[in-house]
């Protein structure tokens, strides 16, 4: 993708986006389960140029002991960026960024996770960014809840992820890093489909009450669709070469 | 009504209806959903899926192979390929007169000693405590472990023991099979070892297989003739 030019046209009179996509169009995702030997569960994500890998151990003793509760589980997210994942090397030690979202993802998956299941146990969270396009934390929590049910840990439903926001003056779908940059808000969704629920709502930017109300829409359907894929990539693993 | 067996992932509808939520499902309104990825069995009356993936997790009158981590002067701790800690209180070895001052408990049991034991107690606010107090527990002496995934299990043993007992007939083996996926093999041919651990490895590698037991039973008789 790489260097944007000065006058870029995000949104052309055909209703068709910088990089080629209509206004309810999703990036090429996929996702596979499973790719890692030694984590108890593990995920890798492809949304457009974003690749993420998760790993999850758990649930497993907590240490430091002093951070176990008894009455549940804890859940402990690290959302990290390689150095290598964006244009400009970027520092290895954890930044104010991303601390803010390995909370945010934490957050977001915790009303899936039945933690109350394991007492005074820890599951770990790790998610590796390897290259990074806008809308990473919603790639990464759409990986993550998948690498948790590869790993076996009770949820109530999965939990999807996808981003909507205004680009120039439109409500889209699923903002990549040009529209982020350039464009009027960004918001990530997070929500589990089945319950139909929503675990993860921020915004970035200035919307009219209308404009929310439809931009929460949008994110939920873009929601809807990532569930299509993780459903695929659980099945792909489990049930691949079975019957039915 | 809809069929029997389904494969489902987590948040999955598995049913409606007055069913019982038994293992890994949970109700919702009316609705039973799936909470892990499995097979979703419906039985008269109630509902359960059954995991394909996930740690061990202690359910009492479980036999469990562990091993001893360490000890204090009053009880062993045992790794038992789960969330928690085995605990093996001494009196369980020694008997009701055991004294921490006379006894030893290294003597018994050293550190990294495999120990067949079962669950006798475990709930959500202590550590399982496990027992050898009882037939066919205790010390292993001689074998060979083998680790496969705790939720492969019950495809190992198969219906009502049919592959384990294939697996012990073709090779002449003797196979204690942990519910937590620790298996230990003993035979006294060093041929038949070998062809009962490949043989268990292959049902964890391919649980998911249908005609598994005929493929295993292949694999057993190619590997005799040659």
């Amino acid at each position: 993708m790489g260097g944007r030019e000065a006058t870029m046209v995000l949104l052309d009179e055909n209703g068709i986006r910088c990089d080629g996509r209509k206004i309810d169009e999703t990036r090429k995702i996929t996702i596979k389960a499973g790719v890692l030997k030694n984590a108890d569960g593990s995920a890798y994500i492809e949304f457009g140029d974003n690749k993420i890998l998760v790993g999850i151990f758990g649930p497993r003793d907590v240490h430091p002991k002093h951070m176990s509760d008894t009455d549940t589980g804890i859940l402990r997210v690290r959302y990290h960026m390689e150095p290598f994942s964006v244009t400009e090397r970027k520092r290895p030690a954890p930044s104010r960024r991303e601390i803010e979202i390995s909370k945010v993802i934490k957050e977001a998956l915790e009303p899936a996770v039945m933690l109350e299941k394991f007492p005074r146990t820890a599951v770990d969270v790790f998610i590796e960014v390897l290259q990074a396009d806008g809308g990473t934390r919603c790639a990464a929590l759409a990986a993550a809840s998948v690498a948790l049910a590869d790993a076996g840990i009770p949820m109530r439903d999965m939990v999807a992820a996808c981003a909507s926001g205004k680009v120039a003056d439109t409500i889209v779908l699923d903002v990549n890093n040009e529209e982020d940059q350039a464009g009027q808000a960004d918001m990530p969704v997070g929500y589990m489909p089945n319950l139909e629920k929503i675990t993860l709502l921020q915004l970035d930017g200035v919307l009219t009450p209308e404009e929310y109300k439809k931009c929460v829409d949008v994110g939920v359907n873009g929601c809807k669709l990532v569930y299509e894929i993780q459903k695929k990539a659980l099945t792909d693993k489990y049930f691949g070469n079975g019957k039915d | 009504m809809e069929n029997k067996r389904k494969y489902v992932i987590p948040g999955d509808l598995v049913t409606t209806g007055p069913f019982r939520p038994e293992q890994n499902v949970i109700l919702e309104g009316k609705k039973i959903i799936s909470t892990s990825i499995g097979i979703s069995e419906i039985y008269d009356d109630s509902v359960r899926v059954i995991p394909l993936t996930g740690k061990y997790i202690p359910k009492i009158d479980d036999l469990v192979i562990g091993k001893v981590l360490s000890h204090t002067s009053l009880s062993w701790e045992l790794d038992i390929n789960s969330c928690y800690v085995g605990f093996l209180p001494a009196q369980d070895v020694f008997g009701r007169d055991f004294s921490a001052h006379a006894d030893e408990l290294s003597s018994k049991l050293k550190t990294g000693d495999l120990v067949a034991a079962r669950i006798a107690n475990f709930d959500r606010t202590r550590d399982p405590l496990i027992t050898i107090s009882d037939r066919d527990l205790g010390k292993i002496d001689s074998g060979s472990l083998v680790k496969i995934s705790p939720s492969k299990v019950p495809r190992l043993i198969g219906k009502r023991g049919s592959m384990i007992q294939m697996i012990e007939q073709a090779t002449n083996a003797a196979v204690t099979i942990g519910q937590n996926g620790w298996v230990v093999i003993s035979c006294e041919s060093p041929e038949g070892l070998l062809k009962a651990k490949k043989a268990i490895q292959m049902v964890d590698e391919k649980a998911h297989i249908a005609n598994l037991t005929d493929q295993v039973k292949e694999m057993l008789e190619s590997k005799g003739e040659s």
